[in-house]
């Protein structure tokens, strides 16, 4: 599904620069729950949004569902983005004067789909999403849990083959947090891949797979199996 | 891909809505400009039609022709000799000059006209009917004078509204019944009214016309012609006409050939470019004016945008997360520009044509429509082809901040608080 092989990027501000990402290989099967970890600055976000073709890496290949993504215009990278990926976002990037249900149906728009399509569509994720009355408020008239599964049933409603959520319970309190992991658990059940970035270990004990960044470099990959044994070691440490 | 959709609209009205005050006073400049350049136009029209209608509907390449004592003797004759063009003249006009098309020999007094109890002071005027080709008048009521009237020498006469009106009541009818002129009874064929405007409209409204064989006989004038009115031929220029027509005349009444005083001579063609040519300067002036008003107004238009576009790179960012393009972002722009433009185009368009009219009302109610200054129009075309500058102009306005909105990185875009 996705296949990284020595990504390197740099970014230049100035006369400085900063090598963010240091070679990484990676490969996500269709399918996965995998989280990225990492102190602030390892570059997980930045690896994600490379995944995501929100930015360009510099060397290396990327391929994505066996296509390789190299000098992409923005036209045909905004189509794969609208057609492959779904982004679940820390701060939710909810359009703000558009009510739950425009919000949810947008990217359906892009696809030129007609509007009342959209809508209906719109209201089966909302009703999936426990959002069915709240379709006609704006997203300031909800809470961080619901904003959140606002953006969820966004990201899924252009049936996307992967979902990258960037810290998506970084803003909401932990119960609220659980009830999030719940439902991406829930579509990762339904066989979409689901690359989430996180700094919160319960976060990324709830995966597959936890790909630990260190300093641009993948510091280790832990798999479902050695979740555990991670775990305890991190609590003798 | 649909330019009107409810989306696209939702957008619109909340990007402007966002800041009112400010997008009242884009569209103010842009509104200001168009109200304007209106305005401009329209009283540069009104002036243009107030000077020309005071030709009424004169023929723009008539000529008239008088003589006038000569500047310098000549075959024996001493200057300063007074002579008259006569019947002759008119025949040699006619058989030698084809680029003439009418030949009117005129003659003209003053004289007083009697009908039972009243008498007025009026212009008589011996004429043909090409005349009426020439300067027409409106023919209310009857016929102007015909070529019958030429050659029988009939005692017929046209006389003109104000004529009618001091000489009759209202209620009767003049034609068919007879005014006496210096003692001679003249039946009245015709009604008419001026065609020009103000003082030039009152003199002609005055007049009487009558065939001018029978002037010329009944009052004793001979052969003589006062003056000529002639027009050439439509493809050919009045004053090369002209040029031919005193070269004939010099040689029939043994003027100078150096003689430029012994012939005077009118060329509305002349005068008529040389008006011409002022108003397309103070047209051109008006566009330069006015399309530099919109100008301001429209790059007013897009700083905004600029502004509007950076107060969304955010939202920018995301809809590019969901799969926007760029193009999709760019039309939702230059939409908005061309949105707001055109909103306040076609109000400033309606308020400039609306205060044009309230003028034209005023002007026509009150009476003060004048020699200079007459019905201020737009004409359709022009309101149309303004109504295009300014869509095109707003679509300008949009260019660029649209591509500026696009030339951000989507996560740049998305990182932007």
């Amino acid at each position: 599904m996705i296949v990284l092989k020595d990504i390197n990027k740099t970014y230049y501000t100035g006369k400085t620069s900063l090598h963010v990402l240091k070679g990484i290989d990676l490969k996500i099967n269709q399918g996965e729950l995998v989280s990225i970890m990492g102190s602030s600055g390892s570059g997980k976000s930045t690896l994600l949004n490379i995944i995501g073709m929100l930015d360009n890496h510099d060397s290396g290949d990327f391929c994505l569902n066996d296509e390789k993504i190299e000098h992409l215009s923005e036209k045909k990278a905004a189509f794969y983005r609208n057609k492959f990926i779904g982004f679940v976002f820390q701060s939710f990037n909810l359009i703000s004067f558009k009510n739950a249900m425009e919000n949810v149906a947008l990217p359906l728009y892009y696809q030129k789909v007609p509007r009342k399509l959209r809508n209906k569509s719109a209201m089966e994720y909302l009703e999936k999403m426990g959002l069915a009355e709240w379709a006609h408020h704006l997203p300031n008239e909800l809470s961080g849990g619901q904003k959140q599964r606002l953006a969820i049933a966004r990201a899924l409603i252009s049936r996307p083959k992967v979902i990258l959520a960037d810290e998506p319970t970084g803003a909401l309190d932990s119960e609220t947090s659980i009830e999030v992991m719940k439902i991406f658990k829930e579509i990762h059940a339904s066989g979409i891949t689901i690359l989430i970035v996180t700094h919160e270990r319960e976060i990324a004990a709830e995966t597959e797979r936890i790909i630990r960044l260190k300093d641009g470099r993948i510091e280790s990959i832990i798999e479902n199996g050695q979740r555990k044994k991670w775990l305890e070691s991190q609590h003798m440490a | 891909m649909n330019l009107f959709d409810t989306d696209k609209f939702s957008e619109i009205l909340h990007a402007l809505g966002k800041n009112k005050l400010r997008t009242f006073f884009t569209a103010f400049g842009v509104f200001w400009g168009i109200f304007m350049l209106v305005i401009m136009l329209g009283s540069g029209k009104g002036l243009h039609n107030g000077v020309s209608q005071g030709m009424g509907d004169m023929a723009t390449n008539a000529l008239f022709v008088w003589t006038q004592p000569t500047s310098v003797s000549f075959k024996g004759f001493p200057k300063g000799r007074r002579y008259n063009f006569n019947n002759d003249d008119t025949r040699a006009l006619r058989d030698n000059i084809p680029e003439l098309e009418y030949v009117a020999p005129r003659l003209q007094a003053q004289n007083t006209v009697v009908r039972n109890e009243r008498t007025g002071s009026y212009n008589i005027h011996g004429d043909y009917p090409d005349m009426n080709e020439i300067d027409p008048v409106n023919i209310l009521d009857g016929r102007f004078i015909n070529n019958n009237d030429i050659e029988q020498k009939r005692k017929v006469i046209v006389i003109g509204k104000r004529v009618k009106n001091e000489l009759f009541d209202a209620d009767e009818d003049p034609m068919g019944d007879y005014l006496r002129i210096n003692g001679v009874y003249f039946k009245i064929v015709g009604v008419f009214s001026s065609k020009k405007n103000d003082r030039q409209a009152e003199n002609e409204n005055q007049q009487i016309f009558m065939p001018f064989t029978t002037m010329q006989r009944t009052y004793n004038f001979g052969n003589i012609v006062f003056w000529y009115s002639m027009t050439s031929h439509k493809e050919i220029p009045a004053s090369e006409a002209l040029g031919k027509v005193k070269k004939l005349l010099r040689e029939r009444h043994s003027v100078a050939p150096t003689d430029d005083r012994a012939i005077g001579a009118f060329n509305v063609e002349k005068e008529f470019k040389k008006m011409q040519t002022l108003f397309n300067g103070i047209n051109g002036l008006i566009w330069i004016v006015g399309i530099g008003t919109l100008l301001a107004g429209v790059i007013g238009v897009s700083n905004i945008m600029l502004i509007v576009v950076k107060e969304r790179t955010k939202e920018i960012g995301i809809q590019r997360a969901i799969g926007a393009t760029p193009l999709a972002i760019q039309t939702q722009i230059v939409l908005e520009s061309v949105f707001l433009t055109s909103i306040a185009g076609y109000v400033g368009l309606v308020a400039g044509v609306g205060l044009l009219e309230l003028i034209n009302y005023m002007l026509i109610n009150f009476g003060a429509s004048g020699e200079m200054f007459n019905h201020p129009e737009v004409d359709f075309n022009k309101a149309v082809s303004a109504l295009v500058v300014l869509i095109v102009s707003g679509a300008l306005a949009g260019l660029i901040p649209a591509r500026r909105a696009t030339q951000i990185k989507p996560i740049d875009a998305l990182r932007d608080e």
